[in-house]
Formats: structure tokens, C-alpha cells, sequence
């Protein structure tokens, strides 16, 4: 017989509150000399495996109110589709490129900043190709749950249109809220929206 | 017969209704913050069933003792010393080692070290609030602090954050992400947080509450509070004879 056998109950989330930078940017608040630089702010440590794209945005409110407070992480395969892990299974991930990043957006502006690599395709669970993403969490005063979502790149169009994540979407016309737009060499665009029009499709995943 | 993870099965799905909602209007800030639209479910894939792995050499010596972290060399921070440890486990009860856990926190006046902190409390000149620790192999973990005062927030006229700690914690997949808050036995101001008030049961309040454990305090030094917290854990499929030997 089958069947899932959570014996425990998952810790509940919390917010992660106005103050999340002092935990995980401290130096982005002006506390320095407990860690040397925040984790998750550099995510090359050397000469990377194709291309270097930057990725800017915005996380807006229901109001349409540009966030200051919050805080993404990333995380996404290499050039090759490789995950910098010990559980990837399929090959060796580029050991310059730690797959893994995490940016506070701009206290004034509230524009967040990626400095990365162009994903490689990965296998969806049926073995099929997904298209270029990165996988998104976003936390904030006010969420309190931290929020699951997907970049992928508008100038992967075939790719896309083959994902079996975006393939799935009933709504099909709230796709275009998890496509990052190119605007120029190697930079890209994603601007997220919490709650109302052109909302940002979250996953429970 | 062994029970064995399916490698297919990927992590279950968390329980919407044991966490609170997106939306909890007594905490005002989540009305605009809150998606409208339901989630989207998906069964996770090996994006969401891996994650970032950190390492003890990536530490410093005074990451998980908030105490001096931050402190003038021969200083200390001010307030009650407290131990705060516990295990990490996932929902079948694994331990999860190497888990990386950051703490932050306000002072024992209840002040953080922030740029957007109006609360007139004094700062500490030695508490920069910040920790980190990583689980060891049987998911045990422990870091030294000051305990942290309540603080009085813009929300309602006149609301108080119970003494809280906040903690965020990677497991072994980015499915696993979580960051929640530690609270401590006792205190009043708990049944009156509407941020905690977002959690629908009452066990799970519970979970968030670190009981007082004399049996790790150390004698004229500090206190200590146990704290454990459970990650997803993985679907499995196994024989149902098997189950109480779990
Ligand atoms: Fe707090």
C-alpha cells in the first residue's frame, strides 16, 4: 500500500518582518564586521560557463506601491543545466558558479539586482526539457508566507513554448508575468507583482 | 522490507491550512501583499528538490555566539544570557544535518540595528543582532544570545511584538526554504500578536513557543530555551505494516 506519511507537522512560517536584512544582508544595513560579505551576493567566484546576464526588477504591491523591504533568493541550474549541489546526480556543475543567490532590493528605489548566468534546460519530472528558468522566493514584511514563482526569458520563445510548467497553466494569458523581457546585451527585466492586475503567478510547489 | 523514497515522489505538499494565509487583515501590511489568486500547484522537480549546500569553512568563530559577535574585544552584550538549541528534522522525522540556520533579533530593550527602526529603545553599542549556525549530523544545533525584548510596532493603535526571535533556515531543497519566528514560554503578549494570530490552530502556535530546559541552562551563566523545527519532508511509499516502526 502507498501513502504519504508526514509524521510531523512543519514548522509554520512566519513573517520574515521589517528587519529580515539584519539576519540575511547585514551589510546591507550598515552592520559590519559580523560577516564579511552577505551570502548569496556574489554568485561567481571565478570565470563561469556561458553567457553572464544581469536581471533588475521590482516587486509592486496590490497598490501598485514599489516594495523597499524585500528580499529574493534564487536559484537555478548552470550554463549546463547543472545544479551546484551534492545531489545533482547527472554530472559535475560549473565550480565557479554557486547557482544560488540572494539580493535585498535597493532601500531607496526598492530595484533588485541578479548577477548570473543563463540557465541551462533541465529535465521536468517526466524526463522532457523545461525552458531556461531560475526559480524565485520572495519574503517580506507583510508576506507571510515567503512566495514561490519562475523566471523564464522572453528570448527562449520555442522553449517556452514547449515547458511543461507553462504549458500547464490554464490561464494562459498570466504567463507573460513569469517572462523576464531582454533589454539589451545580456540584461533582462522581471518585474514582480504581488496581488492585482498582471499579479505574478506564485506556485505551491 | 525496507521503506524505501521513491525518487519520483518529490516533497509533499505543504499544509496551507496549518500555516497562516497570505491574507490576514489584523496584519495590515499583508492586505496589499497577499496574491489574490490561488497558487498554483505543482509537484515539485529537481529545481525545488535541490538547493544550495553551505559549509562550516564558510562560518566565522563568533557566528552563532550573538553575545560577542558583534561586541568591542573584553565586551559583551547587555542582557539576560541565553542558550537557544534544538533539532532540525523533516516531516518524517529525519534529522537534517548541515542545515544552515541565520538568527536575527532586537536587543534586550527590544531595539534593532536597523535604518527603518523608530522605537526609541537605545541601541546596545555591543549587539549587532545577527547569527548563523549549521545543523550537525543528527540535525542538533545551538547558538548563544541576549534575550530579546518586546517591541511596539505601527500596526494596530498600540501593538507589541512578543520577545521573538526570527530565524530562516535552508534544509537540503529550495522546496524546504522557510523563516519563521521563535517565541518563549510564558509570555503574555503571545495570544495578542496579530502576526501570530495569522496561524489558524493553535498546536501551531504552540510549535513556535521554546520551552525553558534547566537541564542545558548553565549555572550562573545563562538559560537555556529548546527550539526544534521541522522542515518538508519527502513523499515516500511504503508497506503499511511498516508504519508504527516509524
Ligand atoms: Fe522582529
Amino acid at each position: 500500500m502507498t501513502r504519504r506519511y508526514p509524521i510531523l507537522k512543519e514548522t509554520p512560517s512566519q513573517t520574515a518582518g521589517p528587519y529580515v536584512h539584519i539576519g540575511m544582508n547585514p551589510n546591507v544595513t550598515g552592520i559590519h564586521g559580523v560577516y564579511e560579505a552577505d551570502l548569496g551576493a556574489a554568485m561567481k567566484t571565478g570565470a563561469v560557463h556561458g553567457e553572464e546576464i544581469t536581471i533588475t526588477g521590482t516587486v509592486a504591491d496590490g497598490m501598485g506601491s514599489i516594495l523597499k523591504d524585500v528580499v529574493l533568493e534564487i536559484w537555478q541550474a548552470d550554463a549546463d543545466g547543472l545544479f551546484n549541489t551534492p545531489g545533482e546526480t547527472r554530472g559535475t556543475a560549473d565550480p565557479e558558479f554557486s547557482g544560488w543567490g540572494r539580493a535585498a532590493a535597493d532601500l531607496q528605489t526598492g530595484q533588485y539586482r541578479f548577477d548570473t548566468v543563463k540557465p541551462g534546460r533541465v529535465p521536468w519530472r517526466d524526463g522532457r526539457l523545461q525552458a531556461p528558468h531560475i526559480s524565485v522566493w520572495i519574503v517580506a514584511r507583510g508576506i507571510n508566507i515567503g512566495l514561490h514563482t519562475r523566471l523564464y526569458f522572453d528570448d527562449e520563445g520555442e522553449a517556452n513554448s514547449e515547458d511543461p510548467v507553462l504549458t500547464r497553466i490554464e490561464h494562459q494569458h498570466r504567463v507573460p508575468t513569469l517572462i523576464a523581457q531582454k533589454t539589451g546585451d545580456g540584461t533582462y527585466r522581471f518585474d514582480i507583482r504581488l496581488q492585482g492586475e498582471n499579479e505574478t503567478i506564485f506556485f505551491d510547489m | 522490507m525496507k521503506n524505501t523514497p521513491d525518487p519520483h515522489a518529490g516533497y509533499a505538499a505543504r499544509d496551507r491550512a496549518w500555516h497562516p494565509p497570505a491574507l490576514h487583515p489584523p496584519y495590515k501590511t499583508s492586505v496589499m501583499r497577499s496574491p489574490s489568486a490561488p497558487l498554483l500547484s505543482l509537484p515539485t522537480s529537481l529545481g525545488e528538490e535541490t538547493g544550495p549546500v553551505f559549509g562550516q569553512a564558510m562560518l566565522g568563530d563568533m557566528d552563532h555566539d550573538l553575545v560577542h559577535n558583534y561586541a568591542e574585544p573584553g565586551e559583551s552584550a547587555i542582557g539576560p544570557r541565553i542558550i537557544v538549541h534544538g533539532r532540525v528534522t523533516d516531516e518524517t522525522g529525519r534529522p537534517v544535518s548541515n542545515a544552515l540556520l541565520e538568527v536575527w533579533q532586537a536587543n534586550a530593550g527590544g531595539r534593532y540595528r536597523h535604518k527603518k527602526e523608530g522605537y526609541l529603545a537605545p541601541l546596545d553599542p555591543n549587539f549587532g543582532g545577527c547569527g548563523r549556525v549549521l545543523t550537525d549530523e543528527q540535525g542538533f544545533y545551538e547558538f548563544r544570545t541576549i534575550q530579546p525584548g518586546a517591541y511596539p510596532w505601527p500596526n494596530g493603535g498600540n501593538d507589541w511584538r512578543p520577545a521573538h526571535i526570527h530565524f530562516s533556515i535552508f534544509g537540503a531543497a529550495f522546496a524546504q526554504r522557510l523563516i519563521t519566528q521563535m517565541y518563549f514560554e510564558g509570555d503574555p503578549l503571545i495570544p495578542l500578536c496579530p502576526i501570530i494570530g495569522a496561524i489558524p490552530q493553535k498546536e501551531a502556535v504552540q510549535s513556535l513557543i521554546a520551552e525553558l530546559d534547566m537541564t542545558r541552562t548553565v549555572p550562573m551563566d545563562a538559560r537555556a530555551w529548546r527550539f526544534d523545527i521541522v522542515l518538508r519532508g519527502k513523499r515516500q511509499t511504503l508497506f503499511e505494516n511498516r508504519l508504527e516502526g516509524l
